[in-house]
């Protein structure tokens, strides 16, 4: 070892020289030896003396002699004052190898790492974004707790950087200080929510890993983001794409419903190859009830060319999403690439075999087609022939079984004797596998017997054994032949079995297992434990059905057993002698001696031991090693009903600078219907998914809307024709596909809008709405209107997020009076972008005449006082038949009054006014029961009004007052512990006070209405509104 | 992730160590070792290990060992692709990724470490980004270096590093503006004892070398495209050209890179250049055996095999072999048993053949299996599968590039059994 050391010094200490020798210009040159006989702490006093000169090229020699020994795994802490007070050099060489020191070393040098921490300041305000990322890094990487606020400082200022970069950057260095101090994980959490929204692509990746890594539960944050990742995900980098790829898998588990059909787990194209037309009409039918959410789709559908990667994890990371999320029929599309792969290195190749092997258990039809790939070359490793044999084991059919022995006779003949012996097993499995070839299997295992290497001779022993007991059959034969064997075989597990063997079936071979006790008895002592243990149990078998010829041997190895080393065998002897020797202290036992040894025993079961693997998702660390890895995240179970699905509709703000009128009609529509009116009526009859390919369209960037849309009209269809599915609520009667899509829980949007209130509320209610969602599936409406208002609650988390209800649209000019030009308002219930005190108007020009109109715009006004309006743009020109929809601002003020003012053309004024429902004045907000009942307690006496409504009952199911409540007022239901009431909360715009409505139902179908405001006017207007409504049939 | 890596040897000396977050000790190490105590032989190291505390995750590339520590999940694949493509980067730079070549350019190796992982996630791994931070070693620059002090850290941030195509360096200039293009084939099969072929595929590349100036917009068409049955692209290539149109199209990296890789399916009948005729023969009860292989072309299309290459693993009961070649030599090692025959080029005329005695142990059994033999050969200006490039169109710059093409097939995982 002294020697060998000796020679590693010598060694490095070469390397050093002939890396000096590259420096040709170092001013102290030490000498090659140098090292070899100078003592550590020489040299680095040389080191030293060489930092603290005034060359670059001197210090640049020391830093790189220094990183060599950090390379080593030296220690060269000592040094660190003098590497620290380089940090700031100019020399960006020297200034890296500092950086690599710093970060090695700071850790164990707290106190004088915080010298360098000012540099690293001033470097972040550097203007070369490089400079500014690597001090990031640097930054975030020195583990030194003290800093912890610095880090936190500068990671938002990075995460807000104009460079890229330097974003990537940041979301490394979120996962560095969630390490260093997972205390800061709410922070963390809001930076990482901000760079989800990132659009670059060299940002996606990296904080996603981030979000791996720190928050890994908080789904809630994905929703936004998702189309936009899976639109992105092609052009990321390759282990950007790995990493989203694996967080998305996860997430369609729990926001898609399964797109697996009962009852075709396995093989299913098989079976639909053979089956009857009857059949695959019924299955027609079952398939039409599903739809693919056209979002799981676009996962789908966008990962797919990146299984022609170059990246062998990335074409791994699609499959398993394939295995995991997609339809069975269309899993098919991996196997060729997975295959592929395997032409790859030999790690890639282990652990690409290892999920081939475990998919192929439980569906071969996957690849079958590629059976020969998985053939054995003489020159693999053994761990890559095992694996491939396993795979071919579980692709034997019927079909191919015969090609399959064959090439396995090969295989039992390789030099690699594990190899060997590992087909003889998998011979086994198939010949227990598949009843045809059991015969053939045996005799070709009973030749083995025969064969000259005792691994091999002795594996088939143990395979035989298995195979005899499971067919109870007579093979008399082939025991005799075994018992012969027992000369020659010396391997203990072969020698037990053989014995095992002669034991349970003594009574078919009278003749001979009498004598190969007795030769047994003479070798005892000498056998291995296992063999005794064999020994024991063939003697005590044989005394009791032929006890005549053995009961003397028996109990002469009775005796032997009485004084073995080993305390099982004495135990066993004991025991054997206790059961079947009978005396006068035997007990009960004894009598059923015969039946306990010689009992039916269950053949055992020949399994794959990839079997078990499939509970892990594929790909994974804990795949590979069959236990649950560090930070393991379990692929969740595919929800009974889909949560919403419209929480994934992105404002189109963002790009268009318009606010779209969110969710007409049906409660699950939301955004879109912006572009065109026509599309607005399609959308409030159709259901959820037509407007979500809308937007999935809108913020998609690769243009394949077209098929989207496909889709997603299929799927309306599918939805009873997508009609009123308020109605059907009403009638309590639904489909469970109508209730799924009723049920949904509206933009829950508000989560991701970034605001930190309500916070811990949210995450609450969302559990709430989980659980509520799960007990809807198995009851019927009551329940689902509890799902509804507690979804309901959560979309006003914030203020912000639109009601879904069917929109009302006002004339503001008709064609006749405006000459042609025809003008209609809707409020789209969104907070408005030209001030927070106003309400938002969004009006529709419609051109009828057959010319242009040209310069529309806002002419006088007639406001009230105090009151304040925000106009549009003037649109330059309306095309004939054309349409437009605008978007403005109006400060009410809280009143009803009217906004009067003039809407001009090029040539005309018309006058036109807008009248708000009370209703639109409102804003709705999130709540808790115990806040709203806190805020009522305070509202009482003249703030409160309140009537008493009478209607037939089937109006005061939750449900339905919900949906007529909202329809008059943009208000947020608040979850409510009681059934009889509901609640519900809103803030006037101009105002923010709160609106508080409270529907209570008393016997004899009646209920009262209460609202608890300060404006008490607009509190009156409302209540007038809301009373003919609620009593209405 | 990725948390340290360390660098061994064969005879098991840890050279190199890195760590992206806190230390990790060496004595971690100390569990792979007992792996591949327990492995016998290198190839059967498990590449996955699993330890109290850590996971380690091993490549065994050009006789070294690349062991990562990771401490939670992550997919396997990941981490051996990051290390296979460390080991590339080496490669690349040092023209070898061997212990000698990575001691000397310790630094070098060091700052590329630095900037592929950032707290154990790749930052940077494309080549043309990495050469632009860290320059690669000449003895030019060093020369260079040393009079002006400058250095080989770059002090901008690449250009591609932030645009969409991050594989490609910004004012690339060339006098002479070439592209070429290796379209190489290898043909993977099993030929049974009579002759008759178990399994055949053919499994294809096409490097490329490009030195084209500016930002060429390259379209490369085949004249039967439909030979391809499975392929993967190197993350230039616009993937939805090639799924309407069957036409690679794409801004190339700047030198040499793997363009795609394919496959064509095993359906299709594979034609096998080589034959052999073997009679290797242990004889019972007696210390000697027979060794006699003869190899011939077959359906060669007119071009001639050369560079053949004819490895044997003979069973451990081989004690040596005394043979004659009719042309080539023959070498045979009695430590590792491998017999190895240098053909060379194979004319219709006289086939070269290989006979001769085979001295076994005497006493031991006579081994159960003939040994499978392994072919190597390679056939210029052909590829198997008849693959042909059509044209190459390059848009985007005004200049006339050079282009040119080149074929071979070559023998792949060709495996004989006797």
């Amino acid at each position: 070892m002294s020697s060998n050391s000796f020679a590693y010094n010598e060694q490095s200490a070469g390397g050093e020289a002939t890396e000096l020798g590259q420096e040709a210009t170092s001013t102290i040159s030490p000498s090659g030896a140098f090292g070899l006989f100078s003592s550590d702490l020489k040299k680095n006093e040389d080191l030293k003396q060489m930092l603290e000169s005034n060359k670059d090229s001197a210090k640049l020699d020391a830093m790189k002699r220094i990183v060599g020994m950090i390379a080593k795994g030296k220690n060269a802490s000592e040094l660190f004052p003098a590497v620290v007070k380089n940090v700031a050099s100019k020399n960006i060489e020297i200034k890296k190898l500092v950086y690599v020191y710093l970060v090695r070393y700071a850790e164990e040098q707290q106190d004088l790492a915080l010298l360098s921490i000012s540099t690293f300041q001033r470097a972040l305000k550097d203007p070369n974004q490089l400079i500014r990322a690597s001090a990031l890094r640097v930054l975030s990487s020195i583990r030194v707790p003290i800093i912890v606020p610095i880090m936190m400082l500068a990671i938002k200022e990075a995460s807000a950087d104009l460079s890229p970069y330097v974003r990537k950057n940041a979301a490394h260095a979120i996962q560095k200080l969630y390490s260093l101090d997972p205390d800061q994980k709410e922070m963390l959490i809001e930076v990482i929510e901000k760079l989800l929204k990132d659009k670059s692509t060299l940002v996606a990746g990296s904080v996603v890993m981030a979000f791996e890594e720190v928050c890994p539960d908080r789904i809630d944050l994905i929703h936004k983001n998702y189309r936009k990742l899976c639109n992105l995900l092609v052009d990321v980098e390759e282990w950007g794409q790995v990493v989203i790829i694996h967080m998305l898998t996860r997430y369609a588990r729990t926001q898609f419903v399964s797109p697996w059909k009962e009852g075709d787990g396995l093989e299913d194209n098989e079976k639909n190859f053979y089956e009857s037309d009857d059949e695959q009409k019924e299955k027609a039918d079952k398939r039409k009830a599903y739809a693919m959410d056209p979002d799981h789709r676009l996962l789908i559908r966008n990962t797919k060319p990146l299984l022609q990667s170059r990246n062998a994890a990335v074409v791994m990371a699609v499959a398993q999403l394939y295995w995991h999320i997609a339809p069975k029929s269309e899993t098919g599309v991996i196997s060729k690439s997975l295959v592929r792969l395997l032409r790859s290195n030999r790690e890639v190749q282990y652990i690409v075999l290892q999920n081939i092997a475990t998919m192929s258990i439980q569906r071969k039809g996957m690849f079958e087609p590629y059976l020969k790939s998985f053939y054995v070359r003489s020159t693999d490793p053994t761990m890559i022939k095992t694996l491939k044999l396993e795979i071919l084991t579980n692709l034997a059919n019927e079909a191919n079984i015969s090609t399959l022995l064959r090439e396995f006779q090969t295989y039992v003949k390789s030099q690699d004797k594990q190899f060997a012996a590992a087909t003889i097993q998998t011979i086994g499995r198939c010949a227990t596998n598949i009843s045809e070839v059991t015969d053939t299997c045996l005799n070709g295992l009973v030749c083995l017997l025969s064969n000259r290497d005792e691994i091999v001779v002795a594996e088939s022993v143990v395979v035989i054994k298995k195979l005899l007991q499971m067919q109870p059959a007579q093979h008399g034969e082939i025991i005799k032949h075994m018992a012969k064997l027992l000369d020659s075989i010396t391997v203990p597990v072969a020698r037990a079995s053989i014995l095992w063997l002669i034991g349970e079936n003594c009574e078919r071979v009278p003749k001979i297992a009498p004598d190969v006790l007795r030769k047994t008895a003479k070798s005892f002592t000498s056998e291995d434990d296992l063999v005794k243990l064999q020994i024991l149990n063939l003697g005590a078998k044989l005394y009791l059905t032929n006890s005549k010829q053995t009961k003397l041997l028996t109990q002469y190895i009775l005796n032997l057993g009485k004084y073995d080393q080993n305390y099982d065998i004495r135990d066993r002897t004991r025991f054997i002698r206790q059961l079947i020797v009978p005396n006068e202290k035997s007990g009960a036992l004894s009598k059923y001696a015969k039946k306990i040894f010689l009992a039916q025993k269950p053949a055992p079961l020949l399994e794959s031991p990839f079997k078990d693997r499939d509970h892990f998702q594929l790909g994974t660390l804990s795949h590979t090693l069959n236990t649950k890895a560090t930070g393991y995240l379990e692929l969740s179970n595919w929800p009974e009903v889909a949560p919403d699905p419209s929480v994934r509709n992105v404002e189109v703000i963002e790009l268009a600078k318009e606010w779209t009128p969110a969710g007409k009609a049906k409660k699950e529509n939301s955004v879109k219907k912006f572009y065109s009116e026509s599309e607005e009526e399609e959308d409030s009859s159709d259901s959820s998914s037509d407007s979500e390919s809308g937007s999935g369209s809108e913020s998609g960037e690769l243009g394949e809307s077209g098929e989207e849309r496909d889709s997603s009209e299929d799927s309306s269809e599918d939805s009873s024709s997508g009609q009123d599915s308020e109605s059907e609520s009403e009638s309590g009667v639904q489909s469970k596909r109508a209730a799924k899509k009723n049920s949904k829980p509206k933009g829950k949007s508000g989560c991701e809008d970034g605001e930190k209130e309500n916070e811990k509320s949210k995450t609450s209610e969302s559990s709430n709405a989980e659980s509520s969602s799960i007990e809807e599936s198995s009851s019927d409406s009551e329940s689902e209107s509890d799902s509804e208002s507690e979804a309901e609650s959560r979309r006003v988390a914030k203020v912000s997020t639109p009601v879904f209800v069917p929109m009302k649209s006002h004339v503001l000019l008709h064609r006749m009076s405006g000459k042609g030009l025809a003008a209609s308002y809707y409020f789209p219930r969104q907070p408005c972008i030209f001030g927070d005190k106003m309400v938002s108007v969004q009006i529709t020009l419609n051109n009828t005449t057959d010319q242009k109109i040209e310069n529309i715009h806002i002419g006088e006004k007639k406001l009230p006082m105090g009151m304040q309006m925000h106009v549009f743009n003037p649109v330059d020109s309306l095309e004939p038949e054309g349409s437009i929809t605008v978007s403005m601002g109006i400060d009410f003020c809280d009143s009803t009054q009217t906004a009067s003012f003039q809407l001009c053309t090029k040539d005309d004024c018309f006058s036109v006014s807008i009248q708000p429902p009370v209703g639109e004045l409102l804003l709705p907000v999130a709540m808790s029961e115990k806040d709203f009942k806190k805020e009522q307690g305070m509202l009482t006496g003249m703030n409160e009004t309140s009537a008493i409504i009478v209607a037939a009952p089937q109006n005061f199911t939750p449900s339905v007052i919900l949906q007529k409540v909202v329809n008059v007022a943009n208000v947020g239901a608040v979850p409510s512990g009681q059934d009889n009431i509901q609640r519900f909360a809103a803030k006037t715009v101009h105002s923010g006070s709160l609106m508080l409505v409270t529907v209570e139902l008393k016997e004899g179908s009646t209920a009262q209405l209460i609202i608890n405001t300060e404006k008490t006017v607009i509190g009156s207007v409302l209540l007038r509104e809301l009373k003919p409504v609620l009593s209405q049939g | 992730m990725i948390h340290s890596l360390f660098l061994i040897n064969c005879s098991g000396d840890i050279f190199l160590e890195k760590h992206w977050k806190s230390v990790v000790s060496q004595s971690v190490c100390d569990y792979f070792f007992e792996a591949q105590e327990k492995a016998a032989d290198v190839e059967n190291v498990p590449p996955v290990i699993s330890t109290p505390h850590h996971y380690l995750i091993s490549i065994y590339r050009d006789k070294l060992f690349f062991v990562s520590v990771i401490q939670t999940e992550v997919p396997p694949l990941f981490v051996i692709e990051f290390l296979h493509r460390v080991a590339d980067t080496f490669q690349d730079y040092f023209g070898e990724c061997s212990e000698a070549a990575i001691k000397d350019n310790v630094v070098i190796v060091y700052e590329l470490l630095e900037e592929m992982l950032d707290n154990g996630f790749p930052l940077a791994t494309e080549s043309n980004i990495l050469k632009e931070l860290i320059k690669p070693p000449t003895i030019l620059r060093s020369v260079v270096n040393s009079i002006t002090g400058s250095s080989n850290v770059g002090d901008t941030l690449p250009t591609g590093q932030l645009s969409n195509i991050p594989w490609r360096r910004a004012g690339v200039k060339y006098t002479n503006n070439e592209a070429y293009f290796d379209v190489v084939e290898e043909i993977d099969a099993i030929i049974d004892k009579s002759g008759s072929t178990v399994f055949a595929e053919i499994q294809g590349v096409i490097d490329a070398c490009i030195k084209l100036s500016g930002m060429p917009d390259l379209s490369l068409s085949f004249m039967n495209p439909r030979l391809l049955d499975d392929v993967s692209f190197h993350p230039c290539i616009r993937f939805k050209r090639w799924e309407s149109e069957r036409v690679l199209s794409f801004i190339p990296p700047d030198g040499n890179f793997r363009l795609i890789s394919y496959r064509v399916s095993s359906q299709n009948l594979v034609a096998i250049p080589v034959y052999v005729k073997h009679n290797i023969s242990f004889k019972e009860n007696s210390s000697c055996g027979r060794f006699d292989i003869t190899i011939g072309p077959k359906q060669n299309m007119g071009k001639t095999i050369e560079g053949i290459t004819v490895t044997v693993h003979m069973p451990k009961v081989v004690l040596n072999m005394n043979l004659t070649p009719t042309q080539g030599s023959y070498t045979f090692d009695p430590v590792t048993k491998v017999l190895t025959w240098d053909v060379g080029k194979i004319t219709p005329q006289k086939l070269p053949s290989l006979k001769g005695l085979v001295n076994l142990q005497s006493g031991a059994p006579k081994p159960e299996e003939n040994p499978s033999l392994n072919i190597q050969f390679k056939i210029q200006q052909l590829a198997i599968s008849g693959l042909k490039v059509n044209r190459l169109d390059m848009y985007g710059e005004k200049y006339k590039p050079f282009k040119g093409v080149k074929y071979v097939t070559k023998a792949g995982k060709f495996q004989v059994r006797t």
